[in-house]
Protein backbone atom coordinates (compact mmCIF):
# COMPACT_ATOMS: atom_id res chain seq x y z
CA UNK A 1 0.00 0.00 0.00
CA UNK A 2 2.78 2.37 0.97
CA UNK A 3 4.99 1.54 -2.45
CA UNK A 4 1.85 2.34 -4.02
CA UNK A 5 1.16 5.73 -2.95
CA UNK A 6 4.53 6.44 -3.47
CA UNK A 7 4.43 5.32 -7.20
CA UNK A 8 1.38 8.15 -7.19
CA UNK A 9 3.54 10.75 -5.98
CA UNK A 10 6.35 9.86 -8.33
CA UNK A 11 3.82 9.70 -11.10
CA UNK A 12 2.70 12.88 -10.39
CA UNK A 13 5.62 14.78 -9.89
CA UNK A 14 7.05 13.35 -13.68
CA UNK A 15 4.02 14.75 -15.02
CA UNK A 16 4.04 17.97 -13.21
CA UNK A 17 8.25 17.92 -14.58
CA UNK A 18 7.45 17.46 -17.66
CA UNK A 19 4.70 19.95 -17.73
CA UNK A 20 7.08 22.77 -15.98
CA UNK A 21 9.53 22.02 -19.16
CA UNK A 22 6.80 22.63 -21.79
CA UNK A 23 5.74 26.13 -20.01
CA UNK A 24 8.85 27.53 -18.63
CA UNK A 25 9.91 29.10 -22.03
CA UNK A 26 7.05 30.26 -22.61
CA UNK A 27 6.42 31.69 -18.95
CA UNK A 28 10.08 33.41 -19.35
CA UNK A 29 8.70 35.24 -22.61
CA UNK A 30 5.77 36.94 -21.01
CA UNK A 31 7.79 37.42 -17.68
CA UNK A 32 10.36 39.42 -19.49
CA UNK A 33 8.09 41.49 -21.46
CA UNK A 34 7.19 42.97 -18.37
CA UNK A 35 10.46 43.40 -17.18
CA UNK A 36 11.60 47.32 -16.98
CA UNK A 37 15.17 46.30 -17.30
CA UNK A 38 16.27 45.80 -20.77
CA UNK A 39 19.19 43.28 -20.89
CA UNK A 40 19.57 42.11 -17.46
CA UNK A 41 18.30 38.71 -15.87
CA UNK A 42 17.02 40.29 -12.66
CA UNK A 43 13.58 41.97 -11.92
CA UNK A 44 13.62 45.63 -12.42
CA UNK A 45 9.84 46.59 -11.78
CA UNK A 46 6.72 46.42 -14.04
CA UNK A 47 6.56 48.22 -17.12
CA UNK A 48 4.26 48.26 -20.25
CA UNK A 49 7.02 50.30 -22.20
CA UNK A 50 7.80 47.86 -24.46
CA UNK A 51 4.57 47.19 -25.59
CA UNK A 52 4.44 50.78 -26.34
CA UNK A 53 7.14 50.43 -28.00
CA UNK A 54 6.01 47.17 -29.66
CA UNK A 55 2.70 49.78 -31.09
CA UNK A 56 5.62 52.19 -32.76
CA UNK A 57 7.52 49.87 -34.07
CA UNK A 58 6.42 49.98 -37.72
CA UNK A 59 7.99 47.39 -39.29
CA UNK A 60 6.92 44.40 -36.76
CA UNK A 61 3.15 45.99 -36.95
CA UNK A 62 3.38 45.53 -41.00
CA UNK A 63 4.80 42.25 -40.59
CA UNK A 64 2.01 41.48 -37.96
CA UNK A 65 -0.56 42.65 -40.61
CA UNK A 66 1.17 40.55 -43.38
CA UNK A 67 0.85 37.27 -41.37
CA UNK A 68 -2.56 38.05 -40.58
CA UNK A 69 -3.74 38.73 -44.10
CA UNK A 70 -1.71 35.71 -44.93
CA UNK A 71 -3.20 33.41 -43.20
CA UNK A 72 -6.33 34.32 -43.79
CA UNK A 73 -6.46 34.33 -47.03
CA UNK A 74 -4.71 31.23 -47.39
CA UNK A 75 -6.95 28.84 -44.49
CA UNK A 76 -9.70 30.09 -46.40
CA UNK A 77 -9.05 29.34 -49.93
CA UNK A 78 -7.48 26.22 -48.39
CA UNK A 79 -11.10 25.56 -46.43
CA UNK A 80 -13.06 25.66 -49.71
CA UNK A 81 -10.55 22.99 -51.87
CA UNK A 82 -9.64 20.70 -48.82
CA UNK A 83 -13.28 20.89 -48.04
CA UNK A 84 -14.52 20.23 -51.68
CA UNK A 85 -12.19 17.91 -52.45
CA UNK A 86 -12.64 15.68 -48.89
CA UNK A 87 -16.73 15.56 -50.14
CA UNK A 88 -15.54 14.43 -53.57
CA UNK A 89 -13.50 12.30 -53.23
CA UNK A 90 -15.76 10.55 -50.74
CA UNK A 91 -18.84 10.49 -53.14
CA UNK A 92 -16.52 8.65 -55.85
CA UNK A 93 -13.97 6.25 -57.33
CA UNK A 94 -11.74 6.58 -59.92
CA UNK A 95 -8.28 5.27 -60.34
CA UNK A 96 -5.55 7.66 -59.21
CA UNK A 97 -7.91 8.45 -56.18
CA UNK A 98 -5.00 7.11 -54.12
CA UNK A 99 -2.52 9.05 -55.84
CA UNK A 100 -4.50 11.99 -55.81
CA UNK A 101 -4.99 11.26 -51.79
CA UNK A 102 -1.28 10.73 -51.03
CA UNK A 103 -0.27 13.32 -53.10
CA UNK A 104 -2.76 15.94 -51.46
CA UNK A 105 -1.40 15.04 -47.97
CA UNK A 106 2.39 15.09 -49.17
CA UNK A 107 3.45 18.71 -48.24
CA UNK A 108 2.70 18.17 -44.12
CA UNK A 109 4.89 14.82 -44.45
CA UNK A 110 8.16 15.55 -45.90
CA UNK A 111 10.46 17.85 -44.15
CA UNK A 112 8.94 21.73 -44.91
CA UNK A 113 12.80 22.60 -46.27
CA UNK A 114 11.96 20.40 -49.11
CA UNK A 115 8.74 22.42 -50.08
CA UNK A 116 10.47 26.01 -49.72
CA UNK A 117 13.33 24.54 -51.79
CA UNK A 118 10.72 23.50 -54.56
CA UNK A 119 8.80 26.47 -54.34
CA UNK A 120 11.09 28.42 -54.62
CA UNK A 121 12.76 27.07 -57.52
CA UNK A 122 9.26 26.95 -59.31
CA UNK A 123 8.54 30.11 -58.60
CA UNK A 124 11.80 31.31 -59.95
CA UNK A 125 10.81 29.44 -62.82
CA UNK A 126 7.79 30.45 -63.86
CA UNK A 127 8.98 34.17 -62.62
CA UNK A 128 6.01 34.90 -60.34
CA UNK A 129 7.10 37.95 -58.14
CA UNK A 130 8.47 37.00 -54.61
CA UNK A 131 6.18 38.57 -51.97
CA UNK A 132 2.19 37.81 -51.09
CA UNK A 133 1.15 35.93 -53.89
CA UNK A 134 4.12 33.90 -53.50
CA UNK A 135 3.58 33.05 -50.13
CA UNK A 136 -0.46 32.92 -50.34
CA UNK A 137 0.02 30.06 -53.35
CA UNK A 138 2.36 28.56 -50.48
CA UNK A 139 0.63 28.83 -47.37
CA UNK A 140 -2.43 27.35 -49.10
CA UNK A 141 -0.80 24.43 -50.77
CA UNK A 142 0.37 23.32 -46.92
CA UNK A 143 -2.90 24.31 -45.27
CA UNK A 144 -5.01 22.16 -47.71
CA UNK A 145 -4.35 18.68 -45.95
CA UNK A 146 -4.81 19.78 -42.48
CA UNK A 147 -8.60 20.77 -43.65
CA UNK A 148 -8.55 17.91 -46.18
CA UNK A 149 -7.78 15.26 -43.04
CA UNK A 150 -9.87 16.23 -40.71
CA UNK A 151 -12.85 16.94 -42.82
CA UNK A 152 -12.14 13.34 -44.39
CA UNK A 153 -12.28 12.06 -40.58
CA UNK A 154 -15.79 13.28 -40.37
CA UNK A 155 -17.15 12.09 -43.36
CA UNK A 156 -16.08 8.76 -42.58
CA UNK A 157 -17.79 8.69 -39.07
CA UNK A 158 -21.54 10.15 -41.11
CA UNK A 159 -23.64 7.44 -41.81
CA UNK A 160 -24.14 7.42 -45.87
CA UNK A 161 -27.84 6.65 -45.35
CA UNK A 162 -28.40 10.13 -44.41
CA UNK A 163 -27.77 11.41 -47.45
CA UNK A 164 -29.37 8.49 -49.31
CA UNK A 165 -32.49 9.77 -47.86
CA UNK A 166 -32.26 13.12 -48.85
CA UNK A 167 -31.59 11.80 -53.05
CA UNK A 168 -34.36 9.64 -52.91
CA UNK A 169 -36.84 12.50 -51.42
CA UNK A 170 -35.55 14.11 -54.49
CA UNK A 171 -32.94 16.53 -53.52
CA UNK A 172 -30.38 17.15 -56.17
CA UNK A 173 -26.87 16.68 -55.73
CA UNK A 174 -26.19 20.19 -54.80
CA UNK A 175 -29.07 20.60 -52.25
CA UNK A 176 -28.02 17.64 -50.44
CA UNK A 177 -24.23 18.95 -49.81
CA UNK A 178 -25.79 22.51 -48.80
CA UNK A 179 -28.40 20.86 -46.63
CA UNK A 180 -27.16 17.63 -45.37
CA UNK A 181 -23.76 16.78 -45.52
CA UNK A 182 -22.08 20.80 -45.39
CA UNK A 183 -24.38 21.02 -41.53
CA UNK A 184 -22.95 17.93 -40.12
CA UNK A 185 -19.00 18.52 -41.47
CA UNK A 186 -19.47 22.45 -40.65
CA UNK A 187 -17.78 21.87 -37.44
CA UNK A 188 -14.79 19.50 -38.51
CA UNK A 189 -14.21 21.94 -41.51
CA UNK A 190 -14.07 25.23 -38.69
CA UNK A 191 -11.76 23.39 -36.58
CA UNK A 192 -9.65 22.20 -39.78
CA UNK A 193 -9.39 25.93 -41.08
CA UNK A 194 -8.25 26.82 -37.51
CA UNK A 195 -5.49 24.60 -37.16
CA UNK A 196 -4.33 25.78 -40.51
CA UNK A 197 -4.75 29.07 -39.38
CA UNK A 198 -2.27 28.70 -36.45
CA UNK A 199 -0.13 26.31 -39.26
CA UNK A 200 -0.09 29.19 -41.14
CA UNK A 201 1.07 32.00 -38.64
CA UNK A 202 3.48 29.35 -37.31
CA UNK A 203 5.04 28.50 -40.40
CA UNK A 204 9.06 30.02 -40.32
CA UNK A 205 11.15 27.43 -43.15
CA UNK A 206 8.21 27.85 -45.97
CA UNK A 207 8.00 31.90 -45.72
CA UNK A 208 11.72 32.40 -45.27
CA UNK A 209 12.23 30.46 -48.39
CA UNK A 210 9.15 32.12 -50.48
CA UNK A 211 8.90 35.89 -49.19
CA UNK A 212 10.03 38.16 -51.09
CA UNK A 213 12.55 41.32 -50.30
CA UNK A 214 9.46 44.07 -49.87
CA UNK A 215 6.91 41.60 -47.47
CA UNK A 216 8.01 40.13 -44.03
CA UNK A 217 5.47 37.69 -42.28
CA UNK A 218 5.81 37.94 -38.73
CA UNK A 219 7.67 34.68 -37.87
CA UNK A 220 10.62 35.62 -40.64
CA UNK A 221 10.86 38.89 -39.13
CA UNK A 222 11.10 37.56 -35.21
CA UNK A 223 13.60 34.77 -36.77
CA UNK A 224 15.95 37.72 -38.23
CA UNK A 225 15.72 39.69 -34.86
CA UNK A 226 16.31 36.55 -32.59
CA UNK A 227 19.56 36.40 -34.53
CA UNK A 228 20.94 39.32 -33.84
CA UNK A 229 19.61 39.55 -30.21
CA UNK A 230 17.40 39.20 -26.85
CA UNK A 231 15.46 42.63 -27.43
CA UNK A 232 12.41 43.52 -24.59
CA UNK A 233 10.23 44.54 -27.86
CA UNK A 234 10.32 41.53 -29.02
CA UNK A 235 9.12 39.33 -25.75
CA UNK A 236 5.91 41.75 -25.91
CA UNK A 237 5.29 41.05 -29.55
CA UNK A 238 5.74 37.45 -28.66
CA UNK A 239 3.44 36.82 -25.26
CA UNK A 240 0.97 38.94 -27.49
CA UNK A 241 1.22 35.80 -30.17
CA UNK A 242 0.94 33.46 -27.67
CA UNK A 243 -2.22 35.21 -26.52
CA UNK A 244 -3.67 34.91 -30.04
CA UNK A 245 -2.94 31.61 -30.34
CA UNK A 246 -4.33 31.08 -26.92
CA UNK A 247 -7.64 32.79 -28.39
CA UNK A 248 -7.93 30.18 -31.56
CA UNK A 249 -7.76 26.89 -29.20
CA UNK A 250 -10.27 28.74 -26.85
CA UNK A 251 -12.30 29.23 -30.20
CA UNK A 252 -11.95 25.43 -30.90
CA UNK A 253 -13.13 24.06 -28.03
CA UNK A 254 -16.34 26.40 -28.04
CA UNK A 255 -16.70 24.84 -31.43
CA UNK A 256 -16.13 21.15 -30.45
CA UNK A 257 -18.45 21.99 -27.46
CA UNK A 258 -21.21 23.35 -29.62
CA UNK A 259 -21.00 20.27 -31.98
CA UNK A 260 -20.96 17.64 -28.60
CA UNK A 261 -24.14 19.65 -27.66
CA UNK A 262 -25.80 19.32 -31.00
CA UNK A 263 -25.22 15.64 -31.35
CA UNK A 264 -26.55 14.92 -27.72
CA UNK A 265 -29.45 16.34 -29.07
CA UNK B 1 -35.25 8.29 -65.43
CA UNK B 2 -32.79 5.97 -63.54
CA UNK B 3 -29.97 6.35 -65.79
CA UNK B 4 -30.59 10.74 -66.02
CA UNK B 5 -30.11 10.38 -62.29
CA UNK B 6 -27.15 8.23 -62.09
CA UNK B 7 -25.53 10.58 -65.06
CA UNK B 8 -26.48 13.60 -62.60
CA UNK B 9 -24.67 11.80 -59.63
CA UNK B 10 -21.34 11.47 -61.07
CA UNK B 11 -21.01 14.83 -62.07
CA UNK B 12 -20.83 17.23 -59.12
CA UNK B 13 -18.82 15.59 -57.07
CA UNK B 14 -16.21 14.83 -60.13
CA UNK B 15 -16.29 18.23 -60.02
CA UNK B 16 -15.82 19.46 -56.36
CA UNK B 17 -12.73 17.33 -56.43
CA UNK B 18 -11.08 19.53 -59.75
CA UNK B 19 -9.86 22.20 -57.23
CA UNK B 20 -8.33 19.83 -54.93
CA UNK B 21 -6.56 18.07 -58.20
CA UNK B 22 -5.24 21.23 -60.09
CA UNK B 23 -3.78 22.33 -56.48
CA UNK B 24 -1.97 19.04 -55.73
CA UNK B 25 -0.60 18.55 -59.57
CA UNK B 26 0.25 22.51 -60.17
CA UNK B 27 1.41 22.96 -56.37
CA UNK B 28 2.65 19.86 -55.36
CA UNK B 29 3.80 17.71 -57.92
CA UNK B 30 4.92 19.91 -60.62
CA UNK B 31 7.39 21.72 -58.28
CA UNK B 32 8.77 18.50 -56.69
CA UNK B 33 9.28 16.76 -60.37
CA UNK B 34 10.85 20.07 -60.97
CA UNK B 35 13.54 20.25 -58.40
CA UNK B 36 13.76 16.28 -59.37
CA UNK B 37 15.11 17.23 -62.59
CA UNK B 38 17.02 20.49 -61.21
CA UNK B 39 18.86 18.14 -59.65
CA UNK B 40 20.56 16.38 -62.40
CA UNK B 41 21.20 19.65 -64.36
CA UNK B 42 24.73 21.23 -64.17
CA UNK B 43 25.29 24.57 -62.28
CA UNK B 44 25.78 27.89 -64.18
CA UNK B 45 28.22 29.83 -63.60
CA UNK B 46 26.53 32.42 -62.01
CA UNK B 47 23.25 31.48 -59.99
CA UNK B 48 21.21 29.44 -62.92
CA UNK B 49 21.72 26.19 -64.23
CA UNK B 50 22.64 25.19 -68.04
CA UNK B 51 20.51 22.02 -70.08
CA UNK B 52 23.50 20.19 -69.43
CA UNK B 53 23.08 16.64 -67.68
CA UNK B 54 25.37 15.29 -65.03
CA UNK B 55 25.33 13.39 -62.07
CA UNK B 56 27.73 15.76 -60.54
CA UNK B 57 25.64 16.91 -57.66
CA UNK B 58 24.48 13.66 -55.95
CA UNK B 59 28.66 12.29 -56.37
CA UNK B 60 29.45 15.51 -55.01
CA UNK B 61 27.54 14.43 -51.98
CA UNK B 62 29.97 11.77 -51.22
CA UNK B 63 32.88 14.33 -50.24
CA UNK B 64 33.80 13.30 -46.43
CA UNK B 65 32.64 16.97 -45.13
CA UNK B 66 28.80 16.73 -47.07
CA UNK B 67 28.72 12.91 -45.33
CA UNK B 68 29.56 14.16 -42.21
CA UNK B 69 26.89 16.74 -42.32
CA UNK B 70 24.18 13.98 -43.21
CA UNK B 71 25.70 11.23 -40.50
CA UNK B 72 25.53 14.49 -37.40
CA UNK B 73 21.80 15.06 -39.10
CA UNK B 74 20.89 11.41 -38.44
CA UNK B 75 22.46 11.56 -34.84
CA UNK B 76 20.93 14.09 -34.14
CA UNK B 77 17.51 12.97 -35.22
CA UNK B 78 18.11 9.29 -33.60
CA UNK B 79 19.31 11.53 -30.54
CA UNK B 80 15.79 13.34 -30.48
CA UNK B 81 13.53 10.75 -31.31
CA UNK B 82 15.31 8.36 -28.44
CA UNK B 83 14.97 11.37 -25.75
CA UNK B 84 11.44 12.19 -26.72
CA UNK B 85 10.49 8.72 -26.43
CA UNK B 86 12.24 7.93 -23.09
CA UNK B 87 10.72 11.09 -21.51
CA UNK B 88 7.60 11.29 -24.04
CA UNK B 89 6.23 7.42 -23.61
CA UNK B 90 5.27 7.79 -19.66
CA UNK B 91 3.41 11.17 -20.18
CA UNK B 92 0.92 9.86 -22.91
CA UNK B 93 0.55 6.65 -21.09
CA UNK B 94 -0.08 7.93 -17.59
CA UNK B 95 -2.29 10.54 -19.26
CA UNK B 96 -4.54 7.71 -20.53
CA UNK B 97 -4.99 6.63 -17.21
CA UNK B 98 -6.41 9.71 -15.34
CA UNK B 99 -9.94 10.26 -14.66
CA UNK B 100 -11.66 12.22 -17.07
CA UNK B 101 -11.54 15.59 -16.04
CA UNK B 102 -7.99 15.40 -15.30
CA UNK B 103 -7.67 14.06 -19.15
CA UNK B 104 -8.78 16.47 -20.87
CA UNK B 105 -6.77 19.49 -18.96
CA UNK B 106 -3.77 17.49 -19.99
CA UNK B 107 -4.55 17.07 -23.50
CA UNK B 108 -5.55 20.53 -23.63
CA UNK B 109 -2.03 21.45 -21.83
CA UNK B 110 0.17 19.22 -24.11
CA UNK B 111 -1.92 20.64 -27.13
CA UNK B 112 -1.38 24.19 -26.68
CA UNK B 113 2.45 24.02 -27.19
CA UNK B 114 1.51 22.45 -30.82
CA UNK B 115 -0.22 25.50 -31.03
CA UNK B 116 2.05 27.88 -30.06
CA UNK B 117 4.73 29.01 -32.37
CA UNK B 118 8.02 27.16 -32.16
CA UNK B 119 9.91 30.49 -32.46
CA UNK B 120 7.96 32.44 -29.42
CA UNK B 121 8.83 29.09 -27.45
CA UNK B 122 12.91 28.36 -28.76
CA UNK B 123 13.37 32.57 -27.67
CA UNK B 124 11.75 31.50 -24.10
CA UNK B 125 15.13 29.14 -24.19
CA UNK B 126 17.24 31.79 -25.67
CA UNK B 127 16.00 34.05 -22.91
CA UNK B 128 16.77 31.12 -19.92
CA UNK B 129 19.77 29.98 -21.38
CA UNK B 130 21.99 32.31 -22.15
CA UNK B 131 24.51 33.79 -20.20
CA UNK B 132 22.93 36.79 -18.31
CA UNK B 133 20.10 34.47 -17.68
CA UNK B 134 17.82 33.25 -14.90
CA UNK B 135 19.47 29.82 -15.04
CA UNK B 136 22.78 30.82 -14.59
CA UNK B 137 21.89 33.87 -12.42
CA UNK B 138 20.20 31.45 -10.38
CA UNK B 139 23.60 28.49 -10.57
CA UNK B 140 25.97 31.66 -9.83
CA UNK B 141 23.31 33.25 -7.20
CA UNK B 142 23.13 30.08 -4.84
CA UNK B 143 27.28 29.93 -5.08
CA UNK B 144 27.08 26.54 -7.09
CA UNK B 145 29.36 27.66 -10.17
CA UNK B 146 31.93 31.29 -9.92
CA UNK B 147 31.07 32.04 -13.59
CA UNK B 148 28.27 31.77 -15.89
CA UNK B 149 28.49 28.23 -17.77
CA UNK B 150 27.54 28.70 -21.38
CA UNK B 151 24.84 26.82 -22.37
CA UNK B 152 23.73 28.48 -25.16
CA UNK B 153 25.66 28.10 -28.80
CA UNK B 154 25.94 24.42 -27.95
CA UNK B 155 25.40 20.75 -29.36
CA UNK B 156 23.10 20.34 -25.88
CA UNK B 157 21.33 23.06 -26.57
CA UNK B 158 20.29 22.30 -29.83
CA UNK B 159 18.97 18.40 -28.54
CA UNK B 160 17.05 20.64 -26.06
CA UNK B 161 15.70 22.93 -28.42
CA UNK B 162 14.62 19.35 -30.70
CA UNK B 163 13.36 17.54 -28.36
CA UNK B 164 11.36 20.39 -26.45
CA UNK B 165 9.72 21.22 -29.88
CA UNK B 166 8.92 18.15 -30.93
CA UNK B 167 7.80 16.26 -27.45
CA UNK B 168 4.42 17.03 -28.21
CA UNK B 169 4.61 14.72 -31.04
CA UNK B 170 5.27 12.16 -29.11
CA UNK B 171 2.78 12.53 -26.37
CA UNK B 172 -0.06 12.60 -28.40
CA UNK B 173 0.33 9.21 -30.64
CA UNK B 174 1.14 7.43 -27.42
CA UNK B 175 -1.75 8.76 -25.61
CA UNK B 176 -4.21 8.17 -28.13
CA UNK B 177 -3.10 4.36 -28.50
CA UNK B 178 -2.79 3.90 -24.95
CA UNK B 179 -6.12 5.59 -24.47
CA UNK B 180 -7.71 2.86 -26.81
CA UNK B 181 -5.78 -0.22 -25.07
CA UNK B 182 -8.53 -2.28 -23.52
CA UNK B 183 -7.15 -2.73 -19.88
CA UNK B 184 -9.13 -5.38 -18.96
CA UNK B 185 -5.82 -7.23 -20.56
CA UNK B 186 -3.74 -5.54 -18.14
CA UNK B 187 -5.72 -6.89 -15.27
CA UNK B 188 -6.05 -10.40 -16.72
CA UNK B 189 -2.55 -10.69 -16.50
CA UNK B 190 -1.86 -9.49 -12.84
CA UNK B 191 -4.91 -11.54 -11.62
CA UNK B 192 -2.86 -14.77 -13.88
CA UNK B 193 -0.14 -13.81 -11.44
CA UNK B 194 1.92 -11.11 -13.72
CA UNK B 195 4.05 -8.86 -11.54
CA UNK B 196 3.37 -4.92 -12.53
CA UNK B 197 6.16 -4.72 -14.48
CA UNK B 198 5.52 -7.97 -16.06
CA UNK B 199 2.57 -6.96 -16.99
CA UNK B 200 3.36 -3.55 -18.71
CA UNK B 201 5.69 -4.65 -20.74
CA UNK B 202 4.21 -7.98 -21.97
CA UNK B 203 0.81 -6.74 -22.63
CA UNK B 204 0.62 -3.01 -22.25
CA UNK B 205 3.64 -2.17 -24.29
CA UNK B 206 3.31 -4.02 -27.33
CA UNK B 207 -0.53 -2.69 -27.39
CA UNK B 208 0.93 0.79 -27.43
CA UNK B 209 3.38 0.26 -30.15
CA UNK B 210 1.63 1.77 -32.81
CA UNK B 211 1.32 5.42 -30.96
CA UNK B 212 5.49 4.88 -30.61
CA UNK B 213 5.79 4.27 -34.04
CA UNK B 214 3.88 7.17 -35.18
CA UNK B 215 5.21 9.38 -32.48
CA UNK B 216 8.75 8.25 -33.73
CA UNK B 217 8.18 9.11 -37.75
CA UNK B 218 6.75 11.91 -36.72
CA UNK B 219 9.58 13.45 -34.43
CA UNK B 220 12.28 11.99 -36.72
CA UNK B 221 10.70 13.60 -40.16
CA UNK B 222 10.88 17.22 -38.84
CA UNK B 223 14.07 16.80 -36.92
CA UNK B 224 16.29 16.74 -40.11
CA UNK B 225 14.41 19.88 -41.51
CA UNK B 226 14.77 22.47 -38.73
CA UNK B 227 17.57 24.31 -39.83
CA UNK B 228 15.99 27.22 -37.98
CA UNK B 229 17.11 25.43 -34.56
CA UNK B 230 20.70 25.24 -34.62
CA UNK B 231 20.99 28.55 -36.31
CA UNK B 232 19.54 30.02 -33.11
CA UNK B 233 19.96 27.59 -30.73
CA UNK B 234 23.68 26.32 -32.17
CA UNK B 235 25.06 29.41 -33.27
CA UNK B 236 25.50 28.79 -36.35
CA UNK B 237 28.03 25.99 -35.21
CA UNK B 238 26.12 22.69 -36.05
CA UNK B 239 25.53 21.92 -39.38
CA UNK B 240 22.51 19.92 -40.55
CA UNK B 241 21.14 18.66 -43.78
CA UNK B 242 18.66 21.42 -43.24
CA UNK B 243 21.52 24.18 -42.76
CA UNK B 244 23.31 22.74 -46.03
CA UNK B 245 19.97 23.00 -47.75
CA UNK B 246 19.54 26.36 -46.73
CA UNK B 247 23.19 27.53 -47.64
CA UNK B 248 23.10 25.71 -50.52
CA UNK B 249 19.82 27.82 -52.24
CA UNK B 250 20.79 30.99 -50.13
CA UNK B 251 24.35 32.36 -49.88
CA UNK B 252 25.97 29.46 -52.79
CA UNK B 253 23.47 29.83 -55.00
CA UNK B 254 23.59 26.59 -55.58
CA UNK B 255 20.40 25.59 -56.92
CA UNK B 256 21.07 21.69 -58.50
CA UNK B 257 22.94 20.56 -55.14
CA UNK B 258 20.60 22.17 -53.17
CA UNK B 259 17.72 20.25 -55.11
CA UNK B 260 20.09 16.68 -54.99
CA UNK B 261 20.34 17.19 -51.05
CA UNK B 262 16.59 18.09 -50.78
CA UNK B 263 15.82 14.88 -52.64
CA UNK B 264 18.67 12.46 -50.69
CA UNK B 265 16.72 13.91 -47.63
CA UNK B 266 13.28 13.47 -49.28
CA UNK B 267 14.27 9.76 -50.19
CA UNK B 268 15.37 9.28 -46.30
CA UNK B 269 11.82 10.71 -45.51
CA UNK B 270 10.10 8.09 -48.01
CA UNK B 271 11.87 5.24 -46.63
CA UNK B 272 11.21 6.16 -43.40
CA UNK B 273 6.86 6.20 -44.39
CA UNK B 274 7.45 2.98 -45.94
CA UNK B 275 9.01 1.36 -42.74
CA UNK B 276 6.33 2.58 -40.33
CA UNK B 277 3.42 1.73 -42.99
CA UNK B 278 5.20 -1.63 -42.69
CA UNK B 279 5.28 -2.09 -39.12
CA UNK B 280 1.84 -0.29 -38.42
CA UNK B 281 -1.38 0.51 -40.41
CA UNK B 282 -1.01 4.01 -41.91
CA UNK B 283 -4.45 4.94 -40.73
CA UNK B 284 -2.85 5.76 -37.15
CA UNK B 285 -1.11 8.49 -38.37
CA UNK B 286 -4.25 9.55 -40.73
CA UNK B 287 -6.06 9.80 -37.20
CA UNK B 288 -3.52 12.35 -35.89
CA UNK B 289 -4.66 15.36 -38.40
Amino acid sequence: MKTAKRAERLRTAYLALLLLFLYLPMAVVILYSFNASKTDARWAGFTLDWYRKLLHNRALMEALVNSLVLAGFSCLSAAVVGTLGAVGLARRDFKAKGLLESLSTLPIMIPEIILGMAFLAFFSFLSIPFGMPTLVLAHTTFCIPYIFLVVKGRLAGLDPSIGEAARDLGASEARMFLDVTLPLIAPAVLSGTLLAFAMSLDDVVISFFVTGPATNTLPVKIYSQIKTGVSPEINALCTLMLLATFLIICALGAVSKASEKRHDD
Amino acid sequence: MKANRKKRKDRLPGLAVLPLAAFTVFFVAIPLLYIAALSFLKRDVLWGVTNEFTLENYTRMLDPLYLGTFADSLELAFLTTAVTAAAGYPFGYFMARLPKKKKSLMLLLVTVPFWTNALVRIYGWIILLRSGGPINGFLVGIGLIDAPIRFLYTYGAVLLGMVYSLLPFMILPVYSSAEKLDWSLVEAARDLGASKAKAFWTVAFPLTMPGVLSGVVLVFIPSVGLFFLSDLLGGGKIMLVGNLIKNQLLVARDWPFGAALSLVLMGMTALMIALYRKAAKARDLEGWF
